[in-house]
């Protein structure tokens, strides 16, 4: 529940909720007078300490009743620990939700901090699962990387731009400042306006991996955070080039969001290309454990990786691994 | 005789709760502050310590991953995208007020101040959007993307337009209907009253609000975030992109890990400075105006 309320449904495009700061109106002599009068009131008070006590005891009503003997299938209970991929996070909030419904004995805390963390924090013992948006390096060999889903970065381009498909050397191009103008790969005279994302986004690494650029090297016109940005000021710009999770951009291009999908290494840019891995820029979504001896970890990540949850995988814009 | 003492007691009762409450109340803010500083610089101490202050301001370029933490371009641009904000509210916000105090009819002026309060209570994902959407590609034809200091100070402006208008409109009021009649007796016109007598009466509070929109379009988010275009680099011309400090928050810290993370706090700490100092010399003109 506490996991829930920290992470909006992926598809939000704010994931930092800024309060509009209240205008203070200046107060009057007037007002202040009415106000004084407000507070020696006494029934102001009784309403003011009914209003606290209410807030008070308020979460008290959301709480489960713990104490009533349920009947669950598995007899799990207990409390897992997940840390890791703010990409991952998201997803494995609502199946970790699903979960707990199935099996009212457990309950699940999701907390991110990048892959970097949840690998850090499997091997200390602080998660008992760790989240990780890439497969595991050679030094983490020690753990265990099991796939729960997968997730393509494509190449994003205005609708009305000509230019059918970019090769290796003109996205290098591209991105490191050397081509600035669409009539260098084929396109109209039209200025190319970068669009990268900023710095720590996995779908970021994804794409530097991929064309092998150099962080520092870019030069870009906008900087993005999420795909929903991204996807925003590709629409609103006729030059512009970007790069977006696939399943992200299938779903807006289909609802009629003026971008397309460029093909990567002539292969098309879908989430069936990413499933069937003909797609080149793709990463696995991990959880990483170091063992299953705990039947609650094993019994999760098998949950995680089984057919029940693909509705959930696909929800995020991920795509589902087929056993 | 022992009813009227009474009463004084009870009077007394009630004037000592209120006190209670009051200082009690003015204690928890100021704590907060204090705590919310010091939760920064403890934050930030890591960073700091291991990087030091110079190079924040030295080093080639910000690429916190690969050791370069340069904050000047995102100080410069979190001041002028403030700054542009502040030009176009202030002669909008102080006008809409005027116009509102002395000119508009009863029934138009109450309108119009509970459109200004509405223009105030839209949240700023919702600026964001529409400049994103709407605002971005217009001024995408002035060159570039679209997403630059011009959109970013546009829309912020009308962000604080508000903050202006009302705090103004309530400066304007609270000058004495006197020394408007004065005016009027000495056949000054209505635009000369206002000029010479109501502004001049007004200023302390005109610009106590600027400066409330002052800290509010430089601690301003989500907005920026999505219309500057977030690059960090010395912004050469208006419609160039640029990265403020709050958006370099944002943006980096779901994804930042020890001392990435310390770095941006750092950068917090240079905004809360940059606001404080801002706060202090606008105090600091209002006193020599005195």
């Amino acid at each position: 529940m506490l996991a829930r309320a920290l992470y909006p449904p992926k598809n939000h495009l704010i994931h930092h909720p800024t309060t509009p700061v209240g205008i203070e109106t200046p107060v009057g002599i007037e007002s202040i007078g009415a106000s004084c009068r407000l507070i020696l009131n006494a029934s102001f008070w009784v309403r003011l300490c009914a209003g606290v006590i209410a807030v008070t005891l308020m979460p008290g009503c959301h709480t489960r009743s713990d104490g009533a003997a349920e009947i669950t299938s598995s007899g799990l209970s207990g409390r897992l620990t997940v840390t890791g991929s703010s990409t991952l996070a998201p997803l494995v909030v609502e199946i970790a939700k699903r979960f707990e419904q199935l099996n009212p004995g457990v309950r699940i805390d999701v907390q991110t901090g990048g892959t970097g963390k949840g690998i850090a924090d499997v091997r200390s013992g602080v998660a008992d699962i760790g989240m990780a948006s890439r497969p595991l390096k050679g030094n983490e060999t020690d753990l265990n990387a099991y796939k729960i889903a997968a997730d393509g970065v494509s190449l994003i381009v205005h609708e009305s731009n000509p230019v059918q498909e970019l090769t290796q050397r003109q996205v290098v191009g591209i991105y490191t400042g050397k081509i600035d103008n669409w009539l260098q790969c084929g396109g109209r005279d039209q200025s190319i306006q970068v669009v990268h994302k900023a710095e720590g986004r996995a779908t970021l690494e994804v794409f530097l991996k991929h064309f092998q650029i150099d962080n520092p090297d870019v030069k870009a016109d906008v900087i993005v955070g999420d795909n929903q940005h991204g996807i925003k000021t590709v629409a609103g710009a006729v030059g512009a080039l970007g790069y977006v999770s696939i399943g992200t951009a299938e779903v807006e291009a289909a609802t009629g969001t003026p971008i397309r999908l460029l093909p990567v290494g002539g292969i098309a840019a879908t989430t069936a290309k990413v499933a069937s891995g003909e797609f080149p820029m793709s990463r696995p979504l991990n959880l990483v454990t170091i063992d299953l001896a705990n039947p609650l970890v094993r019994t999760f990540v098998e949950f995680c990786q089984s057919e029940e949850v693909h509705d959930q995988v696909v929800a995020q814009y991920f795509v589902p691994i087929k056993k | 005789m022992t009813k009227w003492s009474l009463s004084t007691l009870s009077r007394l009762k009630s004037d000592w709760l209120f006190t209670v409450v009051t200082r009690s109340s003015a204690c928890v803010a100021a704590a907060i502050v204090f705590l919310v500083v010091a939760f920064l610089i403890s934050e930030s101490i890591p960073a700091i310590r291991q990087i030091g202050v110079g190079r924040f301001i030295t080093d080639a370029s910000w690429h916190p991953l690969s050791d370069q933490f340069n904050l000047t371009p995102m100080i410069v641009a979190s001041l002028t995208i403030t700054l542009g904000a502040i030009l176009i509210a202030a002669p909008l916000g102080i006008s809409a007020a005027i116009y509102c105090q002395f000119y508009a009819p009863t029934a138009i002026a109450v309108w119009y101040r509970r459109l200004i309060e509405l223009l105030s209570g839209i949240p700023s994902v919702v600026f964001g959007l529409w400049g994103l959407v709407v605002l971005a590609p217009i001024v995408a034809r002035l060159g570039g993307s679209g997403q630059s200091i011009l959109t970013a100070s546009l829309v912020l402006g009308l962000m604080i337009l508000p903050t202006v208008a009302l705090t103004t409109q309530a400066a304007l009021r609270s000058v004495p209907g006197e020394w408007l009649a004065g005016g009027a007796a000495l056949g000054f016109c209505r635009s000369s009253t206002i000029r010479r007598i109501a502004l001049p009466a007004a200023r302390r509070g005109i610009l106590g609000g600027l400066l409330l929109a002052l800290a509010r379009a430089m601690g301003e988010t989500m907005a920026v975030l999505m219309l500057a275009g977030n690059v960090v680099e010395m912004p050469d011309s208006i419609v160039a992109p640029a990265r403020t400090l709050t958006a370099n928050i944002a943006l980096e810290m779901g994804y930042a890990t020890a001392g990435h993370r310390s770095v941006l706090f750092v950068s917090g700490l240079f905004l809360i400075a940059i606001v404080a100092v801002s706060v202090s010399l606008a105090g600091f003109g209002g006193a020599v105006d005195e």
